[in-house]
């Protein structure tokens, strides 16, 4: 099966800056991909350069096995959910989302009827007539979605859509986007730096540092396996251990990351590894507790109900050998 | 929209018609249209303005034949050497010194208004400012010179307050100042430079406001928290910062000053100013040379200004 | 201390003095317009009388200069509109060699004394042997006039959102869609408020007037003929009253088309 978007060897420089350099990325056709990294990694560069707005200094671009060099945006069958919507000011919410079959020669009743299903789609129906400068954030978002789905896009590409709403909503429309992209089996390409964005909805993600791509795999892979320190930091609050430390717990000279939650802890007496208790912080579902021992420092989580130790206390650590995660790369 | 997958549309829709290719032309030639929308006005400014002031040049390096009245097209230093007879050198000292003058005062009667604008109005009064000094901007410029022209006169309205106030003795007093008084208003340097700094004085304001409203509010009351006084805020942290501003403003109230001719020639004595001898030498005398190489004398006062103003910051609020 | 909020009352006063400085001799113009005095400019008008209005109609020599300055008004507007425009289009869109510059020639004509665009171009047609003629006129007014519809059109391209244009093309138009669908509708207001300004620029304007009209008439060209040699005075006063309304009404409305954003026009004549 051809894939919805290859990406082979591709570099987009600015001068001396490389904002995208040398990726190789595969995305599967009806998947919903993530792509994850802090800000400058390269990730919306990459969304940019799917959708046409820039075009690659070195590799190609495939969608559905077509190379895209020479394709101009207007002519691909690619739509984006801008980061700040970039809805029509002008237009009222039905002209803006029946904008692409207006330029496509659609008559106006079509159109409108196509415009009015789409906002149904995302639960706006009735609100054709409003201008965008009257909808919350969350509502324009919506209409930015029903906008980018009029073209029925083989791929909808989505630039942080989320970022701008709060903690509520946001969680509501991840649920809801997720939904909809499991209906209408259209892949989804999802930029964004939130990581429990990226684990919670995409079946791929890929983490984005510097430009290249660190690692790519589903959400269990990259949060448990990570290959590199930086991927291991970046997505959750992995423990990144040194060689040493690595082989005091048992395991060879090469880095390794523990995950919190797979640590508890145990009386200092008798304990391998023990330590003093330096800081609490308190997430709700659990306590962080951070020990320092033997020049670094680990976090371990607590759930909620278990007694916390208080700040100096000494403490030990326990953990299962098998949650002792080895990487392949500093 | 049906549950079922998406039935294949193709990726890549084909080009409809001129539009589509010519887009796509753009997108892969994105020189070629940036080219295509700087052509216009750049050949129109390239040829008709920057053309024009080769030409101003060029004229300035020729010479008028005294004899016939004719000018000869040979280059020569002649006309320029004209320009430091002690008539002319007169004329160009006393344009500058009515620049400056006309400058002093445009900061100091707009000053207040601009610090009050930008510091304490607010909502519909802020509005009420910038429109206030907006539309006398804008307005007819000879209309308002023409209006200064009826209260300047002899007859006009501002003897009557004299007398009507009994302050006559005063205008007198002023009027006989040696100099600039005469024998109105209207016939003084002192009515001249009224009419220069009431023309030119929204220029001075709007830069003003602009960096006054730069001084963010917290510094002046973190200069009050350290116990200065009005005063003291006002001249070591007001006025430095409001500088650039005032400077911006002076680039155009001394640039037009330098430059206009109608004012002198409607109010004020008959002496001349740049622009007047511009203006005479290129009409009624016919020496185009010379008034050419008059025209430059401002642009090479604006230049030195304008070097000087850059390196004090006054280009960052414009 | 508490921080300063009310203004001082010598501040208050001084900046209300400027402003009354400001607009008091304009008001003045209007009651001269109705005075029977007919030789002076005596204060206060030894009467009030309508009948000049009625003797300005009637004087056919003010009429062929103000269709001569409303032709040229619109030809130099319709000019400007257009280049003024695509230089805006061009900078909003890429840095570029020589972008700086080129800001700066666009800004040259009127940072620069009138004299000298008026001289310039006084020179250049005497090079070249070219009579006076409208259009030596129009090229000096669409010359300044550029500036006024450039710096309007900039300050809109710079707050129009940039990805609203990426969004059209995204949607499948083209170039030429994306213009007549999206960035005309939000520029519209911008440019016509720019082009009343330049409009208002150029009807007033008679520095470089006189320096490219030869023998030939404008309003301004009138008027000044009348400050300098009067002959009915408050004939003129009619006429200033006019020029100033055509100028005074398109600057309002300027004003109210691009008010409340950081773009309002007419702070940079």
């Amino acid at each position: 099966m051809t894939a919805a978007v290859e990406f082979r060897n591709v570099s987009r420089h600015f001068g001396p800056v490389r904002a995208v350099d040398g990726v190789d990325l595969s995305i599967a056709e009806g998947s919903f991909f993530a792509m994850l990294g802090p800000s400058g990694s390269g990730k919306t560069t990459c969304l940019r350069l799917i959708s046409g707005f820039e075009s690659p200094t070195g590799g190609e671009i495939r969608i559905f096995g077509e190379n895209s060099g020479s394709v101009p945006p207007n002519r691909r069958n690619v739509n984006t959910v801008f980061q700040d919507y970039a809805l029509f000011p002008h237009m009222n919410v039905r002209d803006n989302v029946a904008y692409g079959l207006m330029v496509k020669g659609v008559d106006r009743v079509r159109r409108h009827a196509r415009a009015e299903e789409l906002l149904a789609l995302v639960k706006l129906d009735g609100y054709g007539e409003r201008k965008p400068g009257q909808l919350s954030g969350g509502q324009r978002q919506r209409v930015a979605l029903a906008r980018a789905l009029v073209n029925e896009p083989r791929v909808l590409l989505l630039d942080e859509p989320l970022g701008a709403l709060d903690l509520k909503l946001r969680e509501a429309m991840q649920d809801e986007l997720k939904a909809l992209q499991q209906r209408l089996r259209i892949t989804f390409v999802f930029v964004t730096h939130d990581q429990g964005e990226a684990l919670s909805m995409a079946d791929q993600v890929a983490v984005f540092s510097e430009g290249r791509v660190a690692q790519v795999g589903t959400p269990a892979e990259v949060y448990g396996r990570p290959r590199t320190r930086f991927v291991a930091d970046f997505v959750g609050s992995s423990n990144v251990l040194p060689p040493e430390m690595t082989q005091r717990l048992g395991g060879p000279a090469r880095w390794s990351s523990l995950r919190p939650e797979a640590m508890r802890l145990i009386p200092p007496e008798g304990a391998a590894l023990s330590g003093q208790v330096t800081a609490l912080r308190y997430l709700g579902a659990g306590t962080r507790v951070v020990v320092r021992t033997g020049g670094a420092e680990i976090g371990v989580l607590v759930p909620a109900g278990t007694a916390v130790p208080e700040p100096g206390a000494s403490v030990g650590l326990g953990f299962d050998r098998a949650a002792l995660h080895l990487m392949d790369e500093a | 929209m049906n549950a079922a997958p998406p039935e294949p549309v193709a990726v890549t829709l084909p080009a409809r018609g001129p539009g589509d290719r010519l887009s796509g032309l753009f997108w892969r030639h994105p020189k070629l249209l940036l080219g295509l929308l700087l052509a216009p006005p750049l050949l129109w400014l390239g040829v008709v303005y920057l053309g024009s002031l080769a030409a101003l040049l060029l004229q300035s390096f020729y010479y008028i034949d005294e004899f016939s009245g004719v000018v000869v097209p040979e280059f020569t230093l002649k006309t320029y050497a004209e320009l430091f007879r002690a008539q002319n050198l007169d004329i160009i000292l006393r344009t500058v010194l009515m620049a400056a003058a006309v400058t002093l005062g445009c900061a100091v009667i707009g000053f207040p208004v601009a610090y009050f604008a930008a510091r304490y109005a607010k909502g519909a009064w802020k509005a009420a400012f910038y429109l206030g000094v907006l539309l006398p901007l804008w307005s007819s410029y000879l209309v308002k010179v023409y209006a200064w022209k009826l209260i300047l006169a002899k007859e006009g309205i501002i003897t009557w307050a004299a007398e009507g106030t009994g302050t006559s003795a005063i205008l007198n007093a002023v009027l006989s100042l040696p100099g600039i008084g005469g024998n109105s208003l209207s016939t003084s340097y002192i009515g001249t430079w009224v009419v220069f700094v009431y023309v030119w004085l929204p220029y001075m304001i709007l830069p003003m406001q602009a960096a006054l409203e730069r001084v963010p509010v917290s510094l002046l009351e973190a200069s009050a928290d350290l116990g200065a006084t009005r005063a003291q805020t006002f001249r070591t942290v007001i006025l430095p910062l409001a500088l650039p501003g005032v400077i911006a403003g002076s680039i155009f109230t001394f640039s037009l000053t330098l430059g206009d001719y109608i004012i002198p020639q409607i109010v004020g004595t008959s002496a001349r100013f740049i622009g007047l001898a511009v203006y005479q030498f290129q009409g009624t005398a016919g020496n185009i040379p010379l008034a050419a190489a008059f025209a430059v004398v401002p642009i090479v006062i604006m230049l030195v200004y304008l070097t000087i103003a850059k390196r004090q910051g006054a280009f960052d609020v414009l | 201390m508490s921080s300063e909020t009310r203004p001082p009352v010598g501040l208050t006063v001084a900046a209300g003095l400027g402003l009354l400085f400001l607009h008091l001799p304009i008001l003045l113009i209007f009651l001269y317009a109705f005075t029977t005095e007919e030789r002076t400019y005596q204060f206060p008008p030894p009467g009030l009388t309508t009948k000049w209005f009625a003797v300005a109609w009637a004087r056919e020599d003010i009429w062929p200069p103000l269709y001569l300055s409303l032709k040229v008004a619109a030809i130099s507007t319709a000019l400007a509109l257009v280049l003024g425009t695509l230089a805006a289009a061009a900078m909003s869109r890429a840095r570029f060699f020589g972008r700086e510059q080129l800001s700066l020639l666009i800004l040259l004509p009127i940072a620069l004394p009138g004299i000298i665009t008026g001289m310039s171009l006084r020179s250049a047609f005497d090079v070249m042997g070219m009579p006076f003629s409208t259009w030596t006129i129009v090229l000096g007014h669409a010359t300044f006039c550029i500036v006024i519809v450039f710096n309007n059109a900039v300050a809109r391209f710079r707050r129009l959102s940039g990805s609203i244009v990426e969004a059209s093309a995204d949607l499948g138009a083209n170039g030429f869609q994306t213009f007549w669908h999206v960035i005309l509708p939000n520029l519209a207001s911008a440019l016509l408020a720019g082009g009343m300004l330049a409009f208002a620029l150029s009807f007033d304007e008679v520095i470089v007037t006189t320096f490219t009209a030869g023998q030939q008439s404008t309003l301004p060209i009138w008027m000044l003929n009348e400050l300098v040699r009067p002959r009915q005075r408050p004939v003129t006063n009619v006429v200033a009253i006019v020029v100033f309304a055509t100028t005074f009404v398109p600057i309002l409305l300027a004003y109210y088309l691009t008010r409340g954003g950081d773009d309002t026009a007419g702070a940079g004549k």
